[in-house]
């Protein structure tokens, strides 16, 4: 303990501590020292890009692709909202596509470097959304509807009655966690989007009045507690129920006749991302016919890609579940970018409906 | 190296780095957090740190102070019950034979070797419709059945038409049983702690003198455990309060509890002022429990000295 203080500077202590830093070195941020390393960071959803589509994207251009995974646009937006922590490529839902670009977090995007935009449906080369395309491209699309037990229901429902006002299935059914306001002013006759705070509250006190009849509201699991039969009908997306769809054939999934979510998920760049020009080399390669329909064919959901259903079956183009007819769709709304004071009340009175 | 004071280098080396530590990584933070809550939002992604109390003003809502009284009550039900079953396990693991007494304890430190998640997912597995309680309970109603028709009672269904399953699971019921299921083990170690270095013989003196066990217990046992008691008492209480995953997974409609309300400022809408501000009430609420702890030991350390 005397010696302490009067360490020796030797040759090893000296060949110790450079081995020290230069470990240290290695375990720090990543920086571009080259012009653009062939890397892309892509952060999408759980299972929502083909089986060999990035590895196939790998061969072809010899960029290596980094996947991260998110579970919904809240994360996406929060991750995003301080700084974009080194993503090239995202996957946001429209409404938040609007978000981002008012707050000014996506790059505009460079046409010249994506040459299969010609592909796309003529239905979604334009975008209330997004005028022109400059920050987005769109990728799949679909709708928000009722999966249901075939067997467990006295008839097939065609209304969002069975959910919001009936107590016919009284604990067996289950509601999604967001969305459910604007849902039930959709029951009601107003429009998705409706920012009048007398609708606000009605489709509150409906929820309130029904919350006894209703199990849970489940995150994003709806389709599994339909599948092992904790509830009989459930609000979920399209492509989830399509997904248990495939394991068991007693689950049907309906669009409600009064209207419901009509959304699409657009590729975008957001500011900051480190390799601009890999991320359109990638999201160029999405918008491919073949590799369209090889990702639309793995994760059944609907692709905004034209090219990509010329070559796919009839199985996917004529199913209703992912492809409803235009009847239906005249009736869904997409959802659009409130404003923040909307958010607040709707914030509010989805508290007072989960409260006690 | 008996004291630090002997060696100040030692101890300003050794406690350099975790101080540095603390203070980067969870005062900083804090303190960003704690300006925050004083902020309002601009536009979608900005806040403006105008120094208000809008956001604490806005979180005394009845609505709110309703979910805070939920919360605080979830988690006192849940601290009483982990109490009441952690007392006769950490007794018997005190009382038990050396060569058994690591096993037990292991038994009880196992789960903390597993994720919380996966810890409630097994729970969802057992406690849902289709799950294994339910599966036992339609094993009896089976067996029931079977000894009503030997007997040949069987036409009359006195077991019901089938079999009803027991809905244990999204209500508040499923909350608190997974919540006691979490936080039992951190509601053992100290009540085990304590009972251990208590002085067996004033039990011998105690019942040599004529007093019942259960007097003994009550009136020896328990006072000279009390600093176990606030010990787990608090390190059961806190996190409980704060608790977020257990009651989204295994919650019904009715269980939602300040911890999502905050997790729901924080993503969907966008409010982080809000949020910060909630967070800081509740560790408002964290500082005075540790008070009040402070106050009781220090009276009970009094009571020991003298």
């Amino acid at each position: 303990m005397r010696n302490y203080g009067k360490r020796r500077f030797s040759r090893r202590n000296f060949l110790a501590g450079t081995g020290a830093v230069a470990a240290g070195l290695t375990l720090g941020p990543k920086m571009g020292w080259s012009q653009e390393e062939a890397q892309v960071n892509f952060y999408n959803w759980d299972t929502y890009i083909g089986e060999t589509t990035l590895a196939d994207f790998e061969d072809a251009t010899g960029i290596a692709v980094k996947l991260d995974l998110y579970a919904d646009n809240d994360e996406l937006f929060t991750k995003l909202k301080e700084g974009n922590p080194g993503y090239d490529l995202i996957v946001p839902t429209n409404d938040y596509v609007e978000r981002m670009i008012l707050a000014d977090m996506l790059e505009h995007l460079d046409h010249s470097l994506i040459t299969n935009i010609n592909n796309i449906d003529p239905a979604f080369q334009e975008a209330e959304f997004d005028p022109g395309r400059k920050f987005s491209m769109p990728y799949m699309w679909g709708t928000l509807g009722i999966g249901y037990r075939k067997s467990a229901v006295s008839a097939p429902p065609d209304s969002w009655k069975v959910l919001y006002d009936s107590d016919e299935y009284a604990g067996r059914i289950a509601l999604l966690s967001e969305s459910i306001l604007e849902i039930g002013m959709k029951y009601l006759g107003y429009s998705y989007n409706d920012t009048d705070p007398a609708h606000i509250k009605e489709a509150e006190e409906l929820l309130i009045k029904q919350k006894p009849n209703i199990k849970v509201f489940a995150e994003d699991n709806g389709q599994d507690l339909l599948a092992s039969g904790e509830v009989d009908l459930t609000m979920e997306w399209n492509g989830d129920i399509l997904q248990v769809m495939e394991e068991d054939d007693d689950i049907s999934y309906v669009v409600p006749k009064e209207g419901s979510l009509l959304w699409q998920d657009c590729l975008c760049i957001p500011k900051g991302a480190p390799h601009p020009k890999n991320a359109h080399a990638l999201m160029n390669y999405i918008l491919d016919a073949e590799a369209g329909a090889a990702i639309a064919d793995y994760i059944y959901y609907a692709t905004a890609n034209k090219a990509a259903r010329a070559l796919l079956s009839d199985d996917y183009n004529m199913n209703p579940a992912i492809f409803p007819s235009d009847e239906t769709i005249a009736n869904c709304e997409p959802s659009v970018y409130l404003g923040e004071e909307v958010i607040r009340l709707k914030d509010e009175a989805l508290t007072r409906v989960l409260a006690g | 190296m008996e004291s630090w004071r002997r060696n100040p280098f030692v101890f300003w080396v050794t406690s350099l780095p975790p101080t540095l530590w603390l203070l980067f990584f969870f005062l900083v933070p804090l303190g960003i957090i704690w300006v925050i809550s004083f902020g309002e939002k601009r536009g979608v992604i900005d806040i403006e740190i105008t120094w208000v109390l809008d956001n604490y003003w806005r979180a005394f809502d009845p609505l709110y102070l309703e979910i805070f009284w939920k919360s605080l009550w979830m988690a006192f039900a849940t601290t009483a019950i982990c109490l009441i079953v952690a007392f006769p396990v950490a007794f018997s693991i005190t009382f038990a034979p050396p060569r058994i007494k690591p096993l037990l304890l292991l038994l009880i430190i196992l789960p903390f070797w597993t994720n919380l998640l996966i810890r409630t997912y097994a729970l969802i597995a057992v406690l849902r419709t289709k799950g294994m309680v339910n599966f036992g309970l339609e094993w009896l109603w089976d067996q029931g059945n079977w000894l009503l028709t030997l007997v040949g009672l069987g036409d009359l269904q006195l077991l019901g038409a089938a079999f009803d399953p027991l809905q244990l699971l999204y209500n508040n019921t499923a909350v608190v049983v997974g919540l006691v299921y979490v936080h039992l083990p951190f509601m053992v170690l100290p009540l085990y702690a304590a009972l251990d270095r208590m002085d067996r013989s004033f039990i011998e003196a105690s019942l040599d003198l004529g007093a019942g066990h259960f007097r003994t217990f009550l009136t020896i046992v328990v006072p000279l455990a009390k600093a176990g008691i606030i010990s787990g008492i608090i390190i059961t209480f806190i996190p409980a309060l704060g608790s977020f995953l257990t009651p989204d997974l295994l919650g019904g409609t009715d269980s939602q509890i300040i911890a999502n309300v905050i997790e729901r400022q924080f993503k969907n809408a966008n409010d982080w002022p809000f949020g910060a501000a909630l967070s800081f009430i509740l560790m408002y609420i964290t500082f005075i429990a540790l008070t009040l702890r402070a106050f009781l030991a220090r009276g009970s350390s009094a009571m020991e000295a003298g």
